[in-house]
Parts: structure tokens; C-alpha cells; sequence
């Protein structure tokens, strides 16, 4: 039986980057980027936050197309009604309490607005941040407004609406099992709920930064990438209240 | 968790920080190995429980006493379970994938390496309350690993269909939670931190599978939670997304107006991608182990990675074979099945290719070639019983019966297996700077391949004569009485192949202390891997990052000083 | 190492092979319209993947044995993308092919309603039984409510027929499933509980009976005989227990046994 036994010593090959003389051309694979410090710099680890969160939405996005496909195949479901023998269909719309989502879904799109200003301001600050370290030079003594914490509020605003909705639901006698529609109702809106809690925690993280004084540039990519995320949840609401409401 | 990366540092000191909550993929990688490794001795000794129970039922065992028909079926439910999930979608990607993906493309670490440590905190917490089932009050769930409602979705339904299926499903969902963090990892870490060089076509087909395998895992696992909230909600909240009008012992349930074919199709859809999750990884380090004891490039590595895209695309549109006598219409059946035949065609592509790669090489025995070696023949065997379950025609008479588990183990339970085994056997070297024991590993390959044989190749037989899934015992339908010699061949044949792994239980260990001393190339190797020092350094290339120059699988190249050249090798012997 | 993992593969390729060409264990023969056109794709599919199997397993084998190691190096070949073509194409022809020739006979099982003068079954799987339900000189089945349900009562009870629907009271439920022989059946599947599934190997028939559905197919049986009926979706702790018994007998044998239940009923 012919086996391997490993006597060959092992192979260092060359591996630093200034060696290029005769070499093929390399393609592809940009490297890492690292600085001498071993971290990635701020440009790729922002590229890398938001490559992380895009895939990250994938599975948030299949998450609520699953509930979809169950929704719409569920409001044309026949069943067969054993006291009569016959199929019927016995899907009927909840009456949602719209006024309630209509004004939570501008106190949302609201929020949007905000963290977009929060995120926009960080990239500003980023930007100005070389010229405000040379000796001599000052912007002015500018309080930055806190668009990040109004953010902050416009969200538990939000929350707090959707609660008062799910409340007028059951003042209606709409719960959990009345009906199918209205397991979909309760079932959408809050895992959509669930999710914009996931955001909020992001922002009080993104607060923190704020507070704890981290670099600027860790700031900018954990308001940059909560902002996307919220962008993402304030769709996906619009979306939820439209499916909700016009296909029932 | 961005703020959090640093690599740059010196190695994290301290028990708890550099072993424990470690964000070393390597360390974490190791940890989701060993959790693997737990599991799948527990899901052997279920399945030994089964085996036992199935030729002699009224048996009394030893501490455990007499199992009964429903703990047969909690057994089975759990193996299922724990061997689908905590083991074929835990070892290759969480346990080699994380180890070796980041060397591999030449990156000193996953992108999100906090994340990371949350994924494998996470799987553990599910593992946990996965096994904790087994102690609540009414034990286990018996509803399958594919828990089908009603018989999910009622507590009346059967013993364990209690808190023990709640159990099941929460930390169902918690490893979907978990999985979805890894994918997130092995989705950025493959776009975004190759070293130079390291373009997309010169990555090791290992880390083509990875990739695959993330991307399947991130669209198919939200699906898997969905249904699993809703079939909390129908378990626990009265709603009806799956009950119809019904009644459990007589008693109406109280539930109206849902679709059982609901939830096998939410299930269906995340569980046949999961299928190709759970054999990816094992097709990649086939592919690996083949071309690098045969001294050879692989035979067609475009091809190779065409066909696993298409298996992972594909791999979204079959679903429906699973449903094939549920009730669904016989036109989606008719669709469904000419999709799974289409899906049949890229796999024989990638055994054409791995027999070519034989072809013509200087093949050198060492036991992670024996494996893989092994992985093609078993492959071969348990794909080639998928033509039968895919035409509807024949299904009829195969569905649910003996014939289907004949397939899925062959693939799943032995040729994954084969995958994780041969990886072991290749990586160890590097992972733990010995060589383990090339006699001991020789016996656990004889005992595994003649063994896993002998218990699945008799059950193509036993589907055939009709004898059903999922009995706890062969007493009462009259035909099955012929059928028990065959059972109690298989149930033999199990007991000597478990044997045999403890073989390898004992090796794995006793070479981490007591192997020979692995140099850092021990195999000839030209991956990134075998570059580092044995075992890497806590940044993988201690303090330079590599440079690629060549394809994956320069072996045997004409002109070179050695029969393989490193990728780093910046000789230009071939332009590839 | 290589000739003995030649010889290994080749003797578990050969004796797998043997088993499934002795059919030592196999299909009980076939008493349906459909079981021969059924058999006959099994035969092909058998064929064809055999060859496959052997071929493959074979090669697997010689190959590692012919081409070990004992010196020199290795052929430096990326592949041959014209043969990747080539096998492609033939597995693509070789797997679809096979599935649409067997198509036909799914289309005639399946996609058609039964036949008008089909005798009509009602099979409904509980908790661990099969109850049959015939609908009597009317033609019609009564009307099933899940709130009369009586398991323990057995029979008309344990579907909850509701005696006060007039179409209910010529419906015979039995426990033993009889048809007359050569003559179309209709079995309209339901379940009460959870989901059963209805299984006869010698008719080559299979269907699952869910809850909330009443699935209608059919089958003809061919030969007279008494047939075991297997559960073939785990349906709980009794599944294993939940067979019937299906009796194919002549015509006039039928007419006499539901003439007779009738008599009991009046």
C-alpha cells in the first residue's frame, strides 16, 4: 500500500506586498486594507458594515415574504365545512383602526427623515474632523441639534401609536385567534414591532457612542448603518399597512 | 459590533476570554466542532435506542427499562432533529467553515467576529433547550423532525406534544436566529476580505461551498422561523394558520380554517435547501481531499463551482417532491419533479469531475483521502436513489416508506459524515500541530464504510416491500413479519459500525496530546492554510498578509521544483 | 491500500446489485390497472440507474487502484470542458427523459376524475383506525358533524353522522373496506385529527388523508383477495397499529355484503 508520510519540510513562501517584479498579474482579492495597527481602515469597515446589513435585511425580507405567501394563501384557502359538506371560504377582513396607522406611519417616515439628518450631520463631522484639529482653526462653538435622540422618540412615539392600535383592535373585539385575518394583523405588525425594537436598541447603541466619546469615524458607521436599517423598517411598515389594508 | 473589531492587539489573555468567549474564529470554530461532536454521539445513541426497540420491542434496557411506541417515536423525532441541525449544519459550516475560511482566502479573521461569538452562543443555547425536552413533563415531542401539523400543532395530539414540542420549536428558532448570524459572517468575510490575488475563481472550492452554503442557509432559515412562530401561535394562542376544523380523541379542537400543506410548504421550502446545506461543505472538501492526494488539479473547477450555484438555485425550486402524496395538486407535482430531475444533473457533474480527478493522478492513501474516497461512493449510492423518489409515478409506492431514509442517510448520514470525518483527519495536523493515528483512523474507515453500508443498503429492500417510516415496531401489519430478519441484519450491522466511532472518539483525543508532531505542510498542500505556522497564529499569518498568485490546485504542474505550488508562490510556473 | 478499497467497493456495488436483481425483497405483485405500466417504470428507472451505479462504482474503484501512487507525478489537466459538455447534456437527456416517460402514467393516474359507475368509499383515518363509509342506494353520503364525534361508540358515531340528515340513513360504515373486482373504486380520503395517509402495496396506491380535505382518487383492482391497509404518515403513537384490511371480492359477493349491511340497519 503506497501511503504518504510527511517528511517534506514546509514551503515559506514570499508573501509581502512590495515584492512585484516578474511577477503575473493579480487579480481580483483587494487585501484587507489593514494599517500597521493590524485594524482595517475606517472606509472598509464601513463598506463592511453596510455589505453586513444588506445581507442582514435578506433574511428580515424572506422572514416577512414567508408571513406574505401564508397570508395571501390563507385568505383563498377552501376548506371543507363537514356540516354541509361543501367548501367554502371563510376568510373576512379585520377592520384595521387606520386612522391610529396612518398617524404612526407618519411619525415614522418622520423618523426616517430625522436619522437621515443624524447620519448626513456624522458624515459632516467626519468630513470636517482633519481641518478641526489644525491649531488655530475653529467652525464655531455649534451645538449640534440631536437628531439622533429625536430619532430616538419619534420611534418609541411609533411603538407606543402601534400599542394604542393593537388596543383598538381588541376594544373592537379583534384578538390573536378571532379570525384568521386577525391573527395576520397581530402577527405582521408585531413582528415588524419586534424588529424596529431590534432598531431602537441600534440607535441607543449609536447614543452611546455619542456619549462615550468613541472615535467619530465608529460613530458614523453605527449611525450610518442603524440609519439604513430604519430606512429598511419604515418600507417595510409601509408595506405591512398596504397589504393589511388594500389585500384582504 | 463594528466599533468592536480589532485584530491588531496582542492575543486575548485569560481562560474566559481566549477559550470561552472567545472572538477568535479559530477558537469558535473548534467550540462549534466539539458541540458537533457532543450531538452526534447523542443522535447515535438514539438511533442505537431505535434500533434496539425496532427488532425487539418488548425488551427491557438497562436504566432506561421498557421503551414504548410513543418514546420510539421521541427518539426518532430527536435524532432527526439533532443530527439534521446540531451536527450536518453545525460541524461543516460553523465548525470547518469558520476555522478555515478566513486562512483560507488569505483574511486574519471573520468581518463580524463578535457577531461570530454570539452565532455559536446562540446554537449552544438552542442545543441546550433542544435537549431539555427530553426532561419536561411528557418528554420529548413524537411528531418527526419535519413536524407535520395537526400532529405539531396539538398538545392533545400525543405524549410529548406538551411543552416538549414547544421546547423543540423555540430552540428551532434560536438556530435559525443563530444560523442567520453565521451566514451574515461567511457572506461579507467571502466578499470582502480576500488577501490580494485571492479573486473569486482561485478560492479553494471549500470556500465556494461555504459561501453557498451561507447564502442557502440566509434565504432559507427565515422561512423555517416563520413557520415555527406560527406554529407557536397555533400551539399556544388558539390561532389556526394550520388547524382546520377537527378533533383530537373525539374532542373538537376548537381550531378552524387552516391548511396542514401550509406548513410542509414553509417547511419544505426552507427544508430542502437545507438538504444542500448539509452537503455542500462535504462536496467541497471531497473536491479538496481528491485533488490533493491525487496529486492533481481538480478536474473542472469552473464546473465545479457552476454546479454547486446551481444546486444551491435549483435547490430553491423542489420543494414540492417532499409533498408529492400530500394532497397537493398533480400538475405542481408534475412541475416539481422535473425540477428535481434538473437537479439531479449538476451533482453527476461533480462525480464526473471527482472521478477525473482520479484519473490520471499519483493517488496517495492517507486516511483524509480514504475519506473522501469513501464520500464519492456513498454519494454516488444515496444520490442515485433520488430519480426514484423524483418521479410522482414511483413515489406513490416509495413515499413514507424505508425506501426515503435508505436515500437521505446515505447522503446525509454517511457521505456529510464522510465530509466531516475526511476534514477532521485533513485539518487536524494544522489545528492541533499533530498528526493523528493513521492506523486507528485506517480501522475507523473500514468499520464506517462496510458498516453504514450494511445498515442503509438493505433499507432500499425494505422500501421496496413496502414497510413504512417511522414504526416503532414490526408486530402488527401482517407484511412486515417477513421483514424482521433484514431489521435485525440492520440493527447488528449498527451496533458494530457505532463501535467503530469510538475508534475515532479515541483517536481524535489521544492525538492531541500524544500524535506525532505535524510540520506545517505534512500533506503537500497548496492552500493558504498550509502557508501559517501549525497551528496558526491568533492573527492566522503572523503579522503579514499573503499575497496569491496561483489557482487552488496546482499539483503536478510541469517545470515546478515540487509536484504542487502554493498559492503564495510567486514562481510563474502556470497562469492560472 | 488501492486494490483492497477496489475489491471492498466492487463487492458491496455487486451485492447490493444482487439483491435488487433477485429482488429478494421486493414489491408484492401487483392486482391494479395501473400496477403494470407502474412496474414497468420501476423496471426502466431500475435499469438505467443500475447501470449508473455499477458504472460509477466501478470506475470509483478501478480508478483509485490504477492510478495509486508509485512515482513520477501526475497528469497537469484542469479538465475537458467538451466532455463537460458532452456528459451534461447526455445526463440532462438521461434524467428528464426518464422522468417524462413515466409521466403518462402519472397523468392517467391522477389527473382525471373517477369514473362515473366507480363504486365510492368514503376512507377516513382517526386516531388509530380507518373507518369506510358507502353511501348507500341514495348515492349520496350524509352529512358528518365533528361535534357528534364518538370514537368509543365505533362506527356511525365515531364520524359523527348526523342522523338527522335524511342522505345518512342507508350510509354502512364499516371496518373492513370492500370493493368488487374490476370495477373502478372512488376513496374520498378525510382525517379527523391529524394527518393519515392511506397505503395498499399490491394496488401500487398511495394517498394521504388531511384533515380539513376530502381528496378524491382512484384505483381498480383486478384480482380478488384480501389486502392489508398500512398508515403511511406518522400519526402518533399508534401508528404503527393503524392497518385495515381492504377485500377485493366479485360483484356479487359485494352486493350480498352491503345489501346485508343495510338489513342491519333497518
Amino acid at each position: 500500500m503506497a501511503t504518504f508520510t510527511p517528511t517534506v519540510p514546509a514551503h515559506r513562501p514570499v508573501t509581502s506586498r512590495g515584492d512585484r517584479n516578474n511577477l503575473p498579474p493579480i487579480p481580483g482579492g483587494g487585501g484587507d486594507n489593514r494599517s500597521d495597527s493590524g485594524q482595517p481602515d475606517y472606509r472598509t469597515r464601513l463598506r463592511r458594515a453596510r455589505l453586513g446589513l444588506a445581507i442582514a435585511l435578506t433574511p428580515i425580507l424572506m422572514l416577512f415574504v414567508s408571513f406574505t405567501s401564508a397570508y395571501i394563501v390563507r385568505q383563498g384557502l377552501p376548506t371543507l365545512d363537514p356540516n354541509t359538506n361543501k367548501v367554502v371560504h371563510d376568510w373576512t377582513p379585520t377592520p384595521l383602526p387606520t386612522v391610529l396607522f396612518l398617524i404612526n406611519t407618519g411619525v415614522l417616515l418622520f423618523s426616517s427623515v430625522t436619522i437621515e439628518l443624524a447620519r448626513r450631520q456624522l458624515i459632516r463631522q467626519v468630513a470636517l474632523q482633519p481641518v478641526q484639529s489644525i491649531p488655530g482653526v475653529s467652525l464655531g462653538t455649534e451645538i449640534e441639534f440631536p437628531w439622533l435622540g429625536v430619532t430616538i422618540v419619534l420611534g418609541l412615539g411609533f411603538l407606543t401609536g402601534q400599542w394604542l392600535a393593537w388596543r383598538e383592535l381588541a376594544a373592537r373585539g379583534f384578538f390573536v385567534a378571532t379570525g384568521p385575518s386577525s391573527s395576520f394583523v397581530y402577527l405582521m405588525t408585531g413582528g415588524h414591532a419586534v424588529h424596529l425594537m431590534g432598531g431602537m436598541l441600534a440607535l441607543l447603541v449609536a447614543g452611546t457612542t455619542v456619549i462615550l466619546r468613541r472615535p467619530l469615524e465608529s460613530r458614523r458607521i453605527v449611525v450610518d448603518v442603524t440609519a439604513w436599517y430604519w430606512h429598511f423598517m419604515a418600507a417595510l411598515w409601509i408595506y405591512i399597512f398596504a397589504l393589511l389594508e388594500f389585500a384582504h | 459590533m463594528v466599533a468592536q473589531e480589532s485584530h491588531g492587539h496582542a492575543a486575548p489573555q485569560g481562560f474566559i476570554r481566549k477559550y470561552v468567549f472567545s472572538l477568535d474564529h479559530k477558537v469558535i470554530g473548534l467550540q462549534y466542532y466539539f458541540l458537533a461532536l457532543t450531538a452526534v454521539f447523542v443522535g447515535m445513541f438514539l438511533s442505537l435506542l431505535m434500533r434496539i426497540h425496532l427488532v425487539w420491542p418488548g425488551a427491557s434496557l438497562p436504566i432506561i427499562g421498557e421503551i414504548k411506541p410513543e418514546t420510539y417515536l421521541a427518539l426518532l423525532t430527536m435524532h432527526g432533529t439533532i443530527m439534521v441541525f446540531f451536527v450536518l449544519t453545525t460541524a461543516p459550516q460553523g465548525g470547518f467553515g469558520n476555522y478555515m475560511l478566513p486562512i483560507q482566502i488569505g483574511a486574519p479573521d471573520m468581518a463580524f467576529p463578535v457577531l461570530n461569538m454570539l452565532s455559536f452562543w446562540t446554537t449552544f443555547l438552542a442545543y441546550l433547550v433542544m435537549l431539555s425536552a427530553f426532561f419536561v413533563t411528557g418528554g420529548a415531542p413524537l411528531h418527526g423532525w419535519t413536524g407535520y401539523a395537526p400532529l405539531s400543532a396539538l398538545q392533545s395530539a400525543g405524549p410529548g406534544e406538551g411543552l416538549g414540542a414547544d421546547l423543540w420549536i423555540i430552540s428551532i428558532a434560536l438556530f435559525c436566529v443563530a444560523s442567520l448570524m453565521g451566514a451574515l459572517n461567511f457572506i461579507t468575510t467571502t466578499l470582502d476580505m480576500r488577501a490580494k490575488g485571492m479573486s473569486m475563481m482561485r478560492m479553494p472550492l471549500t470556500c465556494w461551498s461555504w459561501f453557498i452554503t451561507a447564502i442557502l442557509g440566509l434565504l432559507a432559515f427565515g422561512v423555517l422561523l416563520s413557520a415555527g412562530i406560527l406554529l407557536l401561535m397555533d400551539r399556544n394562542f388558539g390561532t389556526s394558520f394550520f388547524l382546520p376544523l377537527g378533533t383530537i380523541n373525539g374532542q373538537l379542537t376548537g381550531h378552524r380554517g387552516g391548511s396542514p400543506l401550509l406548513w410542509q410548504h414553509l417547511f419544505w421550502f426552507f427544508g430542502h435547501p437545507e438538504v444542500y446545506i448539509a452537503i455542500l461543505p462535504g462536496m467541497g472538501v471531497a473536491s479538496q481531499l481528491l485533488s490533493t492526494f491525487s496529486r492533481k488539479p481538480i478536474f473542472g473547477y469552473k464546473a465545479m463551482v457552476y454546479a454547486m450555484l446551481s444546486i444551491g438555485l435549483l435547490g430553491f425550486m423542489v420543494w414540492g417532491h417532499h409533498m408529492f402524496m400530500s394532497g397537493m395538486s398533480p400538475y405542481t407535482a408534475f412541475a416539481f419533479s422535473i425540477m428535481t430531475m434538473a437537479i439531479g444533473v449538476p451533482s453527476a457533474i461533480k462525480t464526473f469531475n471527482w472521478l477525473g480527478t482520479l484519473w490520471g493522478g499519483r493517488v496517495r492513501f492517507s486516511s483524509p483521502m480514504l475519506f473522501a474516497v469513501g464520500f464519492v461512493s456513498l454519494f454516488v449510492s444515496g444520490g442515485l436513489s433520488g430519480p426514484f423518489l423524483a418521479q410522482p409515478v414511483l413515489d406513490i409506492q416509495l413515499h413514507d416508506t424505508y425506501f426515503v431514509p435508505a436515500h437521505f442517510h446515505l447522503i446525509m448520514g454517511v457521505a456529510a459524515i464522510f465530509g466531516i470525518f475526511g476534514a477532521t483527519y485533513y485539518w487536524f495536523p494544522k489545528m492541533f500541530g499533530r498528526m493523528m493515528n493513521e492506523s486507528l483512523a485506517r480501522w475507523h474507515f473500514w468499520f464506517s464504510f462496510i458498516g453504514t453500508y450494511a445498515i442503509f443498503m438493505p433499507m432500499h429492500y425494505l422500501g421496496m416491500a413496502g414497510h413504512p417510516r417511522r414504526y416503532s415496531q414490526l408486530t402488527e401489519v401482517t407484511y412486515l413479519h417477513p421483514l424482521m430478519p433484514l431489521q435485525k441484519f440492520i440493527t447488528y450491522a449498527a451496533f458494530v459500525t457505532l463501535a467503530g466511532q469510538l475508534i475515532f472518539l479515541f483517536n481524535l483525543f489521544w492525538s492531541m496530546f500524544n500524535g506525532e508532531k505535524a510540520s506545517d505542510n505534512p500533506w503537500e498542500a497548496t492552500t493558504l492554510e498550509w502557508t501559517t505556522a501549525t497551528p496558526p497564529p491568533h492573527d492566522n499569518f503572523g503579522g503579514h498578509t499573503p499575497v496569491v498568485y496561483h489557482g487552488p490546485y496546482e499539483y503536478a504542474v510541469p517545470g515546478a521544483p515540487h509536484d504542487y505550488v502554493m498559492q503564495t508562490d510567486p514562481a510563474t510556473v502556470a497562469a492560472h | 491500500m488501492g486494490l483492497v478499497l477496489l475489491c471492498v467497493i466492487w463487492l458491496i456495488t455487486l451485492a447490493s446489485t444482487y439483491f435488487f436483481i433477485a429482488k429478494t425483497w421486493w414489491m408484492p405483485a401487483g392486482v391494479s390497472s395501473s400496477a403494470a405500466a407502474i412496474d414497468h417504470q420501476f423496471a426502466v428507472t431500475f435499469v438505467i440507474m443500475g447501470i449508473v451505479f455499477v458504472a460509477a462504482q466501478m470506475a470509483l474503484g478501478y480508478l483509485v487502484w490504477r492510478y495509486r501512487d508509485q512515482g513520477g507525478r501526475g497528469d497537469y489537466s484542469h479538465g475537458n470542458t467538451k466532455l463537460e459538455i458532452i456528459w451534461t447534456t447526455l445526463t440532462i437527456i438521461l434524467f428528464v427523459g426518464l422522468n417524462l416517460v413515466g409521466s403518462p402514467i402519472w397523468a392517467a393516474e391522477r389527473f382525471r376524475p373517477a369514473v362515473d359507475n366507480a363504486t365510492r368509499v368514503e376512507v377516513t383515518g382517526m386516531q388509530f383506525a380507518w373507518y369506510f363509509r358507502y353511501p348507500g342506494p341514495d348515492g349520496k353520503f350524509g352529512i358528518t358533524r365533528p361535534e357528534l364525534e364518538d370514537p368509543s361508540s365505533g362506527g356511525e358515531a365515531a364520524l359523527g353522522l348526523d342522523p338527522k340528515d335524511p342522505a345518512s340513513k342507508d350510509d354502512v360504515v364499516t371496518g373492513i373496506m370492500e370493493v368488487p373486482v374490476n370495477r373502478e373504486v372512488e376513496v374520498i380520503l378525510r382525517a379527523h385529527d391529524v394527518i393519515h395517509s392511506f397505503f395498499v402495496p399490491q394496488m401500487r396506491f398511495k394517498q394521504d388523508a388531511v384533515p380539513g380535505l376530502a381528496i378524491h382518487m382512484h384505483f381498480t383492482p383486478t384480482e380478488t383477495g384480501s389486502y392489508e391497509i398500512a398508515c403511511a404518515e406518522l400519526c402518533g403513537l399508534g401508528h404503527y397499529k393503524m392497518h385495515g384490511i381492504l377485500k377485493v371480492v366479485t360483484q356479487s359477493e359485494f352486493d350480498q355484503w352491503i345489501a346485508a349491511h343495510e338489513a342491519e340497519k333497518q
